[in-house]
């Protein structure tokens, strides 16, 4: 079982982004969950989503997790919410952020000692260069898939054309983009 | 003609997409709906389908959810295939005509997202809109994942169709634990899907102008008793056409349902009876103690209305000590399962200790290690020869122990 726990502000796309990597991983046979707390959540408000990945039927429906990989989708949650909730001594933190590692740790004393498992990447900076706008989700998964080494980049990327099918094709580009980038640029 | 809607094999959809692709899929005649969290985005999806030419049915917006449940009953009457989705406070000012359209008999489907309800005001699951329907008269069909409310759809309008039942059916799933949480499912294709759901058969329909009916009939005490008894008959029969209906789902899709679902319950010393995606939880519980020698197992009524009482008997009449969790708070009573399961087991020889645990409320997190917990202190009670608690206890409740009723009876 892989589990994997959002921390983003509600408009920022992890829901989206958990359940887009859900329908990806589902194609390669994996059985997968995906699941947000939200609700009455207004725009900017800090909310988390998840993600189980597991090789048999996933029955577990509490939200309490261990979880193998932390997100960070929004640059100020890596500061003001416990994003160290929970965690194993092989969690891995990848954070969206313009600091250098080494700065980022400094400013979040719960991350120190955990440099080998903190990575960094401007999520922000680079979907505001390929798709216009403030959409870190997108650039994250390139991210996650080069951390956690689950697919090759051209895999995914051909899936995720596959989940992104329905919007114009301006908008597909824009995202493979992304999704490249970050996986390139993620440290 | 609709648009081709494409669906894979696999898809990973949440609850909420998972029901309104159900409600395509058989057609829908009327859909006449008022929105409200969790149950939004079956009703948003719906919506969406209309627009798009995926539906030939009508989309009814209204400004109530007593009026979506009055119009659906008026598309019924009028001999449509009717259905309509809601939660809570939505679920609440439905109530009315939820017993017009059972006492109409019209097998409407109302799919919940099952949503605590307010005051505190809160948007999160537990079973409290559930329970508010359970004297309604209509039949109420749990699903436990995401999977399984778009099965209990589909396996919804046959049950509620029949010619022998003719009564409205809920399909309930928990709101954000089921609704929101998205997982492998395995859809019907289009035409297997339509197939398997048939042709909506009419009976007295008000549109038949050469045959005119009357619907809603004044009755005082001449005849509303046996229209009411004859209505719980209906309920209590439909017990044999839902077996039936499941049966050949299951045969179609390899997922077989029963109004009462037994896991590792062959040789179980103890046993947890639940509802809703917590069911899964404590299977996962269950299947965790079993690894360390203790024979712990999982009941869950599929069908909640009618009381499998019969199936509740037969699944815990050798159990030793039972718990009876309820999601709803219950008002100065014990909870309804409780007092349901413990009924049921009043008639059986061995009578076994029965406890009662309500939890969740409001979107409580329950773990699995919760559920082990509750599992250990059956085990406690069946090694001390008595129940070692409070009768009624909560769980995952803060601050001190709430407990109710004491017994040392064996």
């Amino acid at each position: 079982m892989v589990e994997i726990r959002w921390h983003s502000r509600a408009g920022q796309g992890a829901v989206t982004g958990a359940k887009g990597l859900g329908d990806v991983v589902s194609t390669t046979g994996k059985e997968v969950q995906a699941f947000a707390l939200y609700g009455s959540a207004k725009r900017g408000a800090a909310m988390r989503a998840y993600n189980r990945i597991d090789d048999k039927k996933i029955i577990n429906h509490e939200k309490f997790m261990l979880p193998d990989y932390v997100l960070v989708i929004d640059p100020a949650l890596a500061f003001t919410d416990n994003i160290t909730e929970n965690d194993k001594p092989s969690t891995c933190y990848i954070i969206t952020t313009h600091l250098s590692k080494e700065e980022l740790i400094k400013g979040i004393p719960a991350l120190s000692g955990k440099e080998d498992r903190v990575f960094v990447v401007d999520c922000m900076q680079i979907s505001l260069d390929t798709i216009g706008r403030v959409v870190p989700n997108a650039p994250m998964l390139g991210a996650f898939i080069k951390v956690s080494g689950m697919f090759e980049l051209d895999y995914f990327l051909e899936s995720m054309k596959r989940v992104l099918s329905k919007f114009p094709q301006k908008i597909i580009d824009s995202n493979m983009d992304a999704i490249s980038r970050a996986y390139n640029e993620v440290k | 003609m609709a648009e081709k809607y494409e669906i894979k094999e696999t898809e990973v959809w949440d609850g909420n997409y998972a029901i309104s692709q159900a409600l395509r899929q058989a057609q829908v005649d009327v859909v006449a709906a008022y929105p409200i969290t969790p149950s939004t985005p079956i009703v948003e999806n719906y919506g969406n389908y209309v627009a798009n030419g995926y539906i030939d049915g009508e989309f009814v917006m209204v400004e109530s959810e007593h009026a979506a449940m009055s119009g659906c009953v008026g598309a019924a009457a009028a001999g449509g295939r009717v259905a309509t989705a809601t939660s809570s406070q939505g679920f609440a000012l439905m109530v009315e005509v939820l017993y017009q359209a059972s006492g109409m008999r019209l097998p409407i489907v109302l799919t919940v997202a099952n949503r605590a309800l307010a005051s505190p005001l809160n948007v999160r699951g537990d079973h409290s809109d559930m329970y508010l329907g359970r004297d309604s008269g209509w039949i109420q069909l749990d699903a436990f994942n995401a999977e399984e409310a778009y099965d209990m759809t589909l396996c919804a309008f046959r049950i509620g169709e029949h010619l022998n039942v003719r009564l409205p059916v809920m399909v309930h799933q928990d709101g954000f634990l089921t609704s929101h949480t998205a997982q492998n499912i395995h859809p019907l294709s289009d035409e297997e899907a339509y197939r398997f759901v048939g042709d909506y058969k009419c009976v007295d329909e008000m549109l038949d102008f050469t045959r005119p009916v009357t619907y809603g009939a004044q009755t005082e005490e001449d005849w509303h008793f046996e229209h009411k008894a004859k209505q719980h008959k209906a309920l209590m029969d439909s017990r044999a056409i839902i077996d039936e209906v499941f049966a050949e789902y299951g045969k179609l899709t390899g997922r077989t349902y029963n109004r009462v679902e037994n896991y590792l319950m062959e040789d179980a010393e103890v046993a947890i009876v639940a509802l809703g995606s917590s069911v899964e939880t404590c299977r996962l519980a269950a299947e965790e103690l079993r690894a360390e020698g203790i024979k712990a197992g999982v009941v869950a009524p599929r069908c909640f209305r009618p009381f499998p009482f019969d199936a509740i008997r037969e699944a815990l009449k050798d159990v030793k000590a039972i718990a009876c969790l309820d999601r709803s708070s219950p008002g100065g009573a014990m909870g309804a399962l409780f007092n349901e399961v413990s009924a049921a087991l009043y008639s059986t020889q061995a009578r076994p200790m029965v406890t009662n645990f309500i939890y969740g409320l409001g979107g409580r997190d329950f773990a699995v290690k919760e559920a082990k917990r509750i599992f250990m202190e059956q085990k406690a009670h069946v090694d001390a020869g008595h129940i070692t608690t409070s009768i009624q206890q909560f769980s995952g409740l803060r601050g001190p122990k709430l407990g109710f009723f004491e017994t040392k009876r064996s």
